[in-house]
């Protein structure tokens, strides 16, 4: 298979590349990039593990091409810190032991960052509904929704000072 | 001793690097030139291989090594893996061979693997070598397994019973025929996966040079794994090194040794390169070991007040293809029948068989979950019976406070006499129905049938048990830095070891938690291990490393106390120096301490003082150490569709002392969320030729964010004394009792229609089509 161009901003670094058009997004970030923080748990689109975010919506990474993600704008786990600082979700996930192998955390986080900026106010019964598409087998999901409920107003407030 | 750190909800440590994708997993791990492989698996649940034709999938591009079972080693030509758990019951000790040769005996079994320039090119060529089976008869239901003239399993013997025995104590006869009641069921528990996030995953690199092996393995034991590389490769212990990085999740299938951590480094050893093997969901569910296929035909005696005189019956364990842990779970299952309740007389028959599925082993609960189920059922329906709260029975047979240390009768899995070593069981279990507010349950039934829906509750209790040999070890070490530094033969999945051994570390230093470091999961680090299982961690590492960092931190205020001229009892350690009591004191920085003792020239050591700032120690327990807990499930079920929502979960749960109840409670929610699964959701489907049905995430159900409350946790501290800390496991308590308090719970909120809950899980249509059959008997009377 001939290999194809991609242009692609990711954590804010563009990167251009040569593609085969069967590799999917999260391989290329994690094997093409080196950005080993998106990990994969299914490859067939259910656990989550894998999102990242494409032009700010989560994505799975295992059912996007990375040919399909030509200048787009990707970030992925590694780009919610900010220098040396968590974001608040991060901190928060540490706070209420949202994470215990770490291995679905770059999933959440991800999906979790759309979610609170579209909801910014969110209910626990909405959030449960939302993040039923990111599996977690180690917390019972308890920790994640808790830590989620906390951080969102202090992402609002962060995004507001942002602005 | 100062205790900040023991008991406190300190944050982890793990969480840094987690959080910003800086894990480093073993498919994170990049070795320069590294080659991937994949493995040819058998689509037959039993078949003899005729012939494998690899050529073409050598010819393709990019493949660098296809091997078959007659590729290997000669040594290896009648070598199976190593059974780590002999025991005498076991009639027919069969294990995986490292590539099967003639005979395939599950659906997933590898039968040829192909290393190439990555994996797709690896996945490409595997489809290219072409194997002739000749398919055989396969035994896919343990219940039929041992029907006279019925196929058999493995065609190597002569029959599918694996193994048998009796557990038995007191006069069961006399109990039976005393009896003013005699509850009989038969219960059946069926299998599911581990399924943690991530798959199991293997990297080997040889070094020519050294004629060495690293290993890095998605694995719950590297000791293990090590172990059987030395005995398959009939290597010195100093050429293999196994490191289990970050590892995604465990839950019991990552204990075992599998082929491809045997295959994999015998690939890097041919090409001189290093390779790698990365599981995909699909082989996850196809040759990860499952657990729990078992049918309880069982009796319990009972006096007229609803005392128990008795439990009697059969327990019959699908082991799989294969007996890769032995008879381990089930003997524990069959010990953890009598749980926490006084039974006079006992006597289980046990028969292990062999199925053409994927090999049983321990997964979170190994074993327990069935017994606890069966016991928790068979109480269930005499209170039934003898028109007793299902509360009350358990509280007139709970194993009273004054009567610890308890022995049961029976011997468990460490050789010992099973005894239950502290715990005040009707207490717990009164805490649990308190923080639940049984009492009040009707009311809430009532208000929701008034608005046409259907509540139940239900309860369940269990003992554990936990911390089982045969010992860890640990070093404590004070580096020039003045850092401590703790190294364990323990290997992390996500619960946490790092901080929680820091957290002991710390104390015994009078330092924070982050001035320690800890290395877990690399054989380099310590000489033997043994890994994570059974809840064992806390009790065996834990005392471990308090042992030696207590050894260690004497030996830095001795060093002290000759450097200042002070009496050693005056000497405390405090926030990274060792200094005299009082305010005139002098003091000493660990630093400056770890200096003087590197061998400075002209500094002595103090007299009787032995060179090297390290401890080492191992704690070996005299017997496992047992937790218990009571958990109370409130559920709504939908009669028409058998849809099950757990809408409230209480735990009452006694671990002995809590090191971190932050991490306790994780392990804890998420043991439920396990068990919820168990109970309702996962159901691992083989057809009737023994294909497995259910390969995928969206075909095998795990609960998600929508299926499980937060549990209401609450917490009874009763200290072991079988070790210094008096710390219990807590890593499989969540899970334990959980099938069993739902399905009371489901079979309480179906009572308007008679329905009876035998089976896990309880599927929405099997729950259905029960209540339709219930009516329709109903309406046939």
């Amino acid at each position: 298979m001939s290999a194809v161009s991609i242009r692609v901003t990711v954590n804010g670094t563009p990167f251009e590349r040569e593609v085969e058009p069967r590799t999917h997004l999260a391989d290329f970030l994690r094997h093409d990039l080196g950005l080993t923080g998106t990990h994969l748990g299914c490859e067939h689109g259910v656990c989550g593990a894998c999102s990242v975010l494409v032009d700010g919506r989560a994505v799975r990474g295992c059912l996007m091409l990375a040919v399909q993600a030509d200048g787009a704008e990707v970030t992925t786990v590694e780009g919610l810190a900010q220098v040396e600082q968590l974001n608040p979700l991060q901190e928060a996930f540490r706070e209420f032991h949202a994470l215990q192998c770490g291995f679905c955390t770059p999933g959440m986080l991800t999906t979790l960052m759309q979610l609170l900026e579209e909801h910014p106010e969110p209910s626990e019964e909405m959030l449960r509904e939302e993040l039923s598409g990111n599996l977690c087998r180690c917390t019972g999901y308890a920790g994640i929704i808790r830590a989620a409920m906390k951080a969102a107003p202090l992402l609002k407030a962060q995004r507001e000072n942002a602005a | 001793m100062t205790t900040r750190f023991f008991g406190a909800r300190v944050q982890r440590v793990e969480d840094g690097a987690l959080v910003t994708g800086a894990g480093r997993f073993t498919d994170d791990i990049k070795l320069k030139e590294t080659l991937s492989a994949a493995f040819v698996r058998s689509p037959f649940a039993h078949a003899r291989i005729v012939s494998i034709d690899a050529s073409a999938a050598k010819e393709m591009p990019g493949v660098h090594l296809v091997l078959t079972a007659a590729d290997l080693p000669a040594a290896w030509r009648d070598k199976r893996l190593p059974l780590d758990v002999p025991a005498p019951a076991i009639r027919h000790p069969l294990t995986q061979f490292p590539l099967a040769a003639d005979e395939v005996c599950f659906c997933g079994e590898a039968v040829a693997v192909v290393v190439a320039d990555n994996r797709a090119l690896a996945e490409d060529a595997a489809e290219q070598v072409m194997v002739e089976y000749d398919p055989l008869p396969a035994v896919v239901d343990c219940r039929t397994a041992l029907a006279p003239d019925g196929p058999l399993a493995q065609t190597s013997v002569a029959d599918n019973l694996a193994a048998k025995w009796v557990n038995e104590y007191g006069d069961i006869e006399r109990a039976f025929a005393g009896a003013a009641h005699v509850i009989a069921e038969d219960y059946f528990q069926h299998r599911g996966t581990g399924c943690p996030l991530e798959p199991r995953a293997v990297l080997a690199q040889y070094d020519r040079a050294g004629d060495s092996l690293t290993v890095w393995s998605a694995t719950q034991a590297p000791h293990g794994i090590k172990r059987a590389i030395v005995d398959m490769f009939d290597i010195a212990d100093t050429q293999v090194r196994v490191i289990a990085p970050d590892v995604g999740g465990g839950f019991g299938p990552k204990l075992l040794t599998y082929p491809e951590e045997i295959v994999i480094p015998h690939c890097a050893r041919l090409i001189g390169r290093p390779v790698k093997w990365i599981e995909d969901r699909r082989e996850h569910m196809m040759s990860t070991a499952q657990e729990r296929d078992q049918l309880w035909s069982v009796r319990m005696a009972l006096d007229a007040d609803g005392r128990i005189l008795g439990l009697r019956g059969t327990l019959l364990h699908d082991t799989g293809a294969f007996l890769p842990w032995g008879i381990i779970m089930p003997y524990i299952s069959a010990t953890t029948f009598p749980g926490p309740y006084v039974v006079p007389a006992y006597r289980l028959d046990t028969s292990v068989v062999f199925t053409n599925k994927i090999s049983t082993s321990p997964m979170r609960g190994a074993g327990r979950p069935q017994a606890v189920f069966a016991v928790e059922r068979l109480l269930d329906r005499a209170a039934q019976v003898l028109g007793l709260d299902r509360a009350e029975i358990r509280r007139r047979n709970l194993i009273p406070a004054e009567a610890m240390p308890y022995k049961v009768g029976l011997i468990y899995r460490d050789g010992q006499p099973l005894t239950y070593d502290s715990g005040d069981y009707p207490q717990c279990q009164q805490m649990a129905l308190d923080t639940a507010d049984w009492a009040g349950f009707e009311a809430r039934r009532a208000k929701a049938r008034a608005e046409g829906r259907h509540l139940g509750i239900g309860l369940a209790n269990y003992v554990e048990g936990t911390g089982l040999g045969p010992f860890e070890g640990a070093t404590a070490r004070l580096l020039p830095s003045g850092r401590i530094l703790l190294r364990t033969g323990a290997a992390s999945q996500g619960q946490g070891h790092r901080t929680v051994l820091a957290q002991i570390a710390a104390d015994a230093f009078g330092v924070a938690v982050d001035e320690v470091d800890v290395e877990v999961g690399d054989t380099a680090s310590v000489s033997v291990g043994v890994g994570a299982f059974a809840s064992r961690l806390m009790v065996n590492a834990g005392s471990a490393v308090d042992t030696s960092s207590q050894t260690l931190a004497l030996k830095l205020r001795q060093i002290a106390a000759a450097v200042l001229d002070a009496e050693l009892d005056d000497i405390e350690l405090s926030g990274g120096v060792a200094r005299v009591m009082g305010t005139q004191g002098g003091q000493i920085s660990f630093r400056e301490i770890a200096k003087m003792s590197s061998g400075r020239p002209g500094f002595s050591l103090p007299r009787g003082i032995e060179p090297g700032l390290e401890a080492t120690s191992f704690f070996a327990p005299p017997q496992a150490a047992y937790s218990n807990g009571s958990h109370v499930a409130e559920v709504e079920v939908d009669p028409e569709t058998g849809l099950v929502k757990v809408t409230r979960y209480v735990v009452a749960h006694d671990c002995g002392r809590v090191i971190n109840p932050l991490l306790v409670d994780g392990q804890i929610q998420g043991g439920v969320a396990h068990g919820i699964g168990n109970a309702i959701m996962e159901r691992m489907r083989y057809d009737e030729a023994g294909n497995p049905q259910t390969t995928s995430l969206a075909d095998y159900l795990l609960p998600d964010a929508g299926n499980v409350p937060n549990v209401e946790i609450v917490h009874m501290e009763s200290p072991s004394p079988l070790n210094p800390l008096g710390v219990k496991g807590a890593g499989e308590g969540g899970t334990i009792p959980a099938a069993a308090a739902i399905a009371s719970a489901i079979e309480d909120a179906l009572s308007p229609f008679g329905v009876k809950i035998l089976d896990a899980p309880m599927l929405p249509e099997t729950i259905a089509m029960l209540v339709k059959n219930a009516q329709a008997q109903k309406d046939a009377r």
